[in-house]
């Protein structure tokens, strides 16, 4: 065993695990960003209170209907999602001929809205919602104890990243995808229902980003603001994995959680800023992020 | 014609300002004129420009801090100090810019939040800011040794000559041969480097001046409140003159100005709701982005053009 | 459901006192006619909980209980939102001494909007009682003849805690700490503690605030081997901690100690969670007769049980009504000679005394959060293993740099 300043290499595994384990959940959230990005182009602001409400759909379940843990991961984001279509539907859509940085204002008034509102109902403090009995307990890994609950989490958002991308890269709908995010004029001259693949989008990505909710739930207190607490962070992994780049966005998150993590043993004062040193040194030599493409 | 109009607009402007502490409350006054100088600052840049920094809190905060330091600790006078503040604001501005200025739109506006939110993270390391709380009981002494600031009255027209001066600077350039320049990036950046203008150089003073005018706005604030603090740095900051400028309409002179007095007012009058007023700012924005995109004063003087 | 509906109602209750046109009476000694107390609490962030309405209530019964009026003048409540921004805070408070004619300002949660508060409240000299606000500031380098600080401070917390902690045998600490001042002095504070009681503090981690994962702290509180991780965080940061501490095996292994919990974190939280945890508190609703009867209105009215703060602001505005009754007068000058030579006895504090230097000292309680077993009803949540007495708790006055003291 060898010490390396000052932090024995045991510890330095369990830290660079626990980065792993945050850095999978930044994916996912940010996933989600992307993909509405990639085709509305329109930068969701309110993707931090959709994550609150797939957090506090899966508390409400639970507690108001008894739908237990493992639905709440299937239901919450379909219920959210649903939300975002119809936020799409009524709001959103008016926006699309202006200035982007329109939709991006819209977002965040509509995240104001919901966390007010939750806050109002809810308090401050939040409620708790437990680990799912089959999760409860932790695997001896021999440098550190993982609780099998983070195992979970890692693979599920994986998992989701992953599929995510399969769809996106590998199927028909996919490839309508890329190319309305290329040339949506072109695709409906070809015959396919831009607007509803467009509204369908903004539902998967509000789903997604409740889907990280869901996973978070156990973890963190479920309160109002949980979600504009990591929105920043998920916001600065977009855009140095390059705005709408799926697989920029998947590999940034993990390695800024890697990164972070490390930050947190040497100089944990810093853990919050270097996230944005890290994003301000990169748009500054690679202005498109590191997997964007420049338009 | 338009030329009367505008005179008798600020005729109007310096009378009400003259006037106002008579009918309303001057404390509530002086801070939405900061406010209002914040935002027109503000406005210079997202308005003649299009440029939307998400990083102004940094210009704002920090000028608060220096000023209030160096007012506090070394004793400078009041008109040094906010001087010294405003210097600050066109450095960093400078640094800012000079880093971002080749951005545009989203990336620009990501670039100055990841800038300021290290100068936020600064002010919270660096012992003399206070931690969370803040550069307390900052005096504001005797302006050119003579005249006391500590009388309510006498500051309220301290910063209204602030004001003034600052909201008289932007007009004249906005309407300057340099400001029509702005307007053409604005509308056209491709053509107007094509007709010879090296646009980033136009677009970084800009971004130097509009900081330097927001840094002027926080070391006033500083004075008024003799405080300055984290809140003053913080990117929700950054967003509230964004809302400011976007409520009153973007792009007008009299806009931001309407803005920053109609958010501060809620924020005074509403307090007693708690999470509402959170609730009520967004419908705000929502309602904003949806019906009134051009500000309050866009749409009232869009009416009286019609007409 | 049902606290949609309750804060609904105290939203009402709030608007209604601010409409309220001021009513005008007169009486000799009497300014304004009307006593207006001003609630300066967060009704929208962090602190929200543990202050905020139930603050706003907590006067309002106290002018209620007082019977509306005092030496003939009617008695108002007024509330509002600092959001724990001094600037925000500063501004009310100047806004309500010169507009709204707002004799007194209570609660003050933010150490940094206290602190703002409490001056301008000096500047125009009226009273602030502060009980949210935290920091030893307010009665020593801050000190003022016209703040009151009455409910907790952070050494009484720190020292409480550590000290007894320490003594039972927990003498090896590591520190989990916001990056922030208040963080800084009860990590400070509680380790001299610690050292006079003989223990040692191995390490300590400082990490940003707000945080979200705390397990890589955790990690390294672990792999320091001590006894007891003291956590020098609040509200849902520490709620995190110590969900995240169970999650990764650390407690009970290693006690965690907290330096500031309210009664509504440990509800928030749930006993299983939270059992074990060791604090210092300056209430509990079940300690006696008296303070079951009056934490029973409140929860009646507020549908929670009152945290240390909220009962705080009851018994500080009590005290201060009493104190205008006892000095015929509103002026703060006088009322706060009575203040400070009257002893405060009341379901809240017995035999509580008001220093030169504004501390209200009273007794404090040293408690551990029960396990789910052992809680037989609803908020029944924690054993009390000691009381502190007050001059034990809080910060000597030898200690103390207030030049209030020196008389």
């Amino acid at each position: 065993m060898f010490e390396w300043l000052g932090i024995s290499q045991q510890a330095l595994f369990g830290q660079l695990l626990v980065g792993l384990i945050n850095g999978a959940f930044y994916a996912t959230l940010s996933l989600g960003l992307a993909v509405i990005f990639g085709l509305l182009n329109i930068v969701n602001f309110a993707h931090g209170a959709q994550y609150m409400m797939g957090a506090f759909v899966a508390w409400m379940g639970l507690n108001y209907l008894g739908i237990d843990y493992w639905w709440s991961l299937i239901l919450a984001p379909l219920a959210v999602g649903l939300v975002g279509i119809l936020l799409e539907l009524t709001l959103l859509r008016r926006l699309y001929k202006l200035d982007h940085l329109y939709g991006l204002l819209l977002t965040f008034g509509l995240a104001l809205i919901i966390e007010g509102g939750f806050r109002q109902a809810y308090g401050i403090s939040g409620e708790r919602y437990d680990i799912p009995e089959a999760l409860n307990g932790a695997f001896n890994l021999g440098f550190m104890f993982l609780p099998k609950y983070r195992g979970w989490v890692v693979a599920a958002s994986l998992i989701v990243c992953l599929l995510t991308w399969l769809v996106i890269e590998r199927t028909k709908l996919g490839a309508y995808l890329r190319a309305g995010t290329e040339n949506p004029k072109l695709l409906q001259a070809f015959g396919v229902n831009v607007p509803v693949m467009v509204t369908l989008t903004y539902g998967l990505g509000a789903a997604l980003a409740a889907f990280g909710g869901v996973l978070a739930a156990p973890i963190f207190q479920v309160n109002a603001v949980m979600g504009s607490n990591i929105l920043i962070i998920v916001f600065a992994v977009v855009v140095i994995g390059g705005l709408g780049s799926i697989i920029g966005s998947i590999v940034t998150g993990i390695a800024l959680g890697l990164i972070e993590g490390l930050t947190k043993v040497f100089y944990p004062e810093g853990s919050s800023v270097v996230i944005f040193v890290i994003m301000a040194i990169v748009l500054i030599v690679r202005p498109a992020g590191l997997f964007g493409k420049e338009k | 014609m338009t030329f009367d109009r505008t005179r008798l607009g600020f005729i109007a402007l310096v009378a009400a300002g003259l006037v106002a502490p008579y009918l309303i409350y001057p404390v509530f006054l002086m801070k939405g004129l900061c406010f209002a100088l914040f935002a027109c600052a503000f406005n210079l840049l997202l308005g003649y420009t299009g440029l939307l920094s998400f990083g102004h809190a940094a210009f704002f905060g920090s000028a608060a801090y220096l000023s209030g330091h160096v007012i506090k600790e070394l004793g400078v006078p009041p008109e040094v100090g906010i001087l010294i503040g405003t210097l600050l604001g066109l450095g960093l501005g400078l640094i800012f810019g000079s880093l971002a200025i080749r951005r545009q739109g989203i990336y620009f506006a990501m670039i100055t939040l990841a800038l300021a939110q290290m100068v936020f993270f600064l002010c919270l390391q660096i012992k003399e800011t206070g931690g969370e709380d803040g550069l307390q009981g900052i005096p504001r002494g005797r302006l050119f040794g003579a005249i006391d600031l500590s009388d309510t009255l006498t500051m309220y027209y301290f910063v209204l000559a602030v004001f003034l001066i600052g909201f008289f600077f932007i007009y004249r350039v906005v309407h300057s041969p340099f400001g029509q320049v702005l307007k053409a990036i604005r509308e056209n950046e491709p053509r107007a480097i094509s007709l010879g203008y090296d646009t980033d150089r136009f677009k970084l003073i800009a971004f130097v001046l509009s900081a330097g005018l927001s840094g002027l706005a926080g070391a006033t604030k500083a004075l008024v409140f003799q405080l300055a603090s984290l809140t003053d740095v913080h990117w929700q900051m950054s967003g509230e003159v964004v809302l400011m400028a976007l409520v009153g309409g973007v792009g007008t002179i009299y806009g931001p100005l309407a803005g920053a007095f109609i958010i501060v007012t809620m924020q005074n009058y509403l307090s007693g709701f708690g999470s509402w007023v959170t609730i009520i700012m967004g419908c705000v924005f929502v309602a904003c982005v949806l019906l009134f995109r051009k500000g309050v004063v866009g749409e009232l003087s869009g009416l009286l053009t019609r007409r | 459901m049902f606290k949609f509906k309750v804060v609904a109602a105290a939203l009402a209750g709030a608007a209604s006192a601010w409409l309220a046109p001021s009513a005008i009476a007169q009486s000799g000694k009497m300014s304004d006619g009307v006593v207006k107390i001003g609630v300066q609490t967060d009704l929208s962030g962090i602190y929200s909980d543990l202050a905020g309405q139930g603050s706003v209530l907590a006067a309002k019964m106290a002018a209620e209980d007082f019977g509306g009026k005092v030496n003939g003048v009617p008695i108002e409540v007024i509330a509002g939102d600092t959001q724990n921004k001094p600037d925000v805070a500063s501004n009310m408070a100047r806004r309500w001494f010169d507009e709204d004619k707002v004799d007194m300002i209570v609660d003050l949660p933010g150490s940094a909007a206290a602190l703002a508060a409490v001056k301008v409240a000096k500047e125009k000299n009226r009273i602030a009682m502060v009980s949210s606000g935290g920091t030893t500031r307010l009665t020593n380098e801050d000190c003022t003849d016209r703040t009151v600080h009455w409910a907790y401070d952070t050494y009484a917390l720190a020292n409480g805690t550590a000290r007894a902690v320490t003594q039972q045998g927990g003498d090896t600490w590591f520190f989990i700490t916001p990056d922030y001042a208040f963080g800084h002095s009860m990590e400070k504070d509680a380790s001299e503690a610690i050292k006079a009681a003989g223990g040692k503090v191995l390490g300590s981690v400082r990490h940003p605030f707000p945080g979200s994962d705390f397990s890589t702290y955790l990690l390294q509180a672990q792999s320091s081997g001590a006894k007891v991780i003291g956590l020098a965080n609040a509200a849902s940061d520490m709620m995190t901690t110590i969900k995240q501490a169970n999650e990764f095996g650390i407690s009970p292994k290693q006690r965690l100690a907290s330096m500031i919990v309210m009664i509504t974190d440990i509800h928030a939280m749930g006993l299983k969670t939270a059992q074990g945890l060791l604090s210092t508190d300056g209430f509990y609703w079940d300690l006696n007769d008296e303070t079951r009867a009056w934490s029973k209105r409140f929860f009646e009215r507020h549908k929670r049980m009152p945290t240390m703060i909220q009962a705080g602001v009851y018994s500080a505005t009590l005290h201060y009504l009493k104190s205008i009754k006892a000095a015929g007068t509103d002026e703060a000058g006088a009322v706060m000679a009575k203040i400070k030579a009257t002893p405060v006895n009341d379901f809240f504090a017995k035999n509580g005394k008001v220093r030169a230097d504004g501390r209200m000292v009273h007794d404090m309680l040293l408690t551990q959060v029960k396990s789910p077993a052992e809680s037989k009803y609803p908020w029944d949540y924690y054993k009390v293993l000691k009381v502190i007495p007050g001059d034990q708790a809080y910060m000597p006055v030898s200690k103390s740099v207030c030049p209030l003291n020196k008389k």
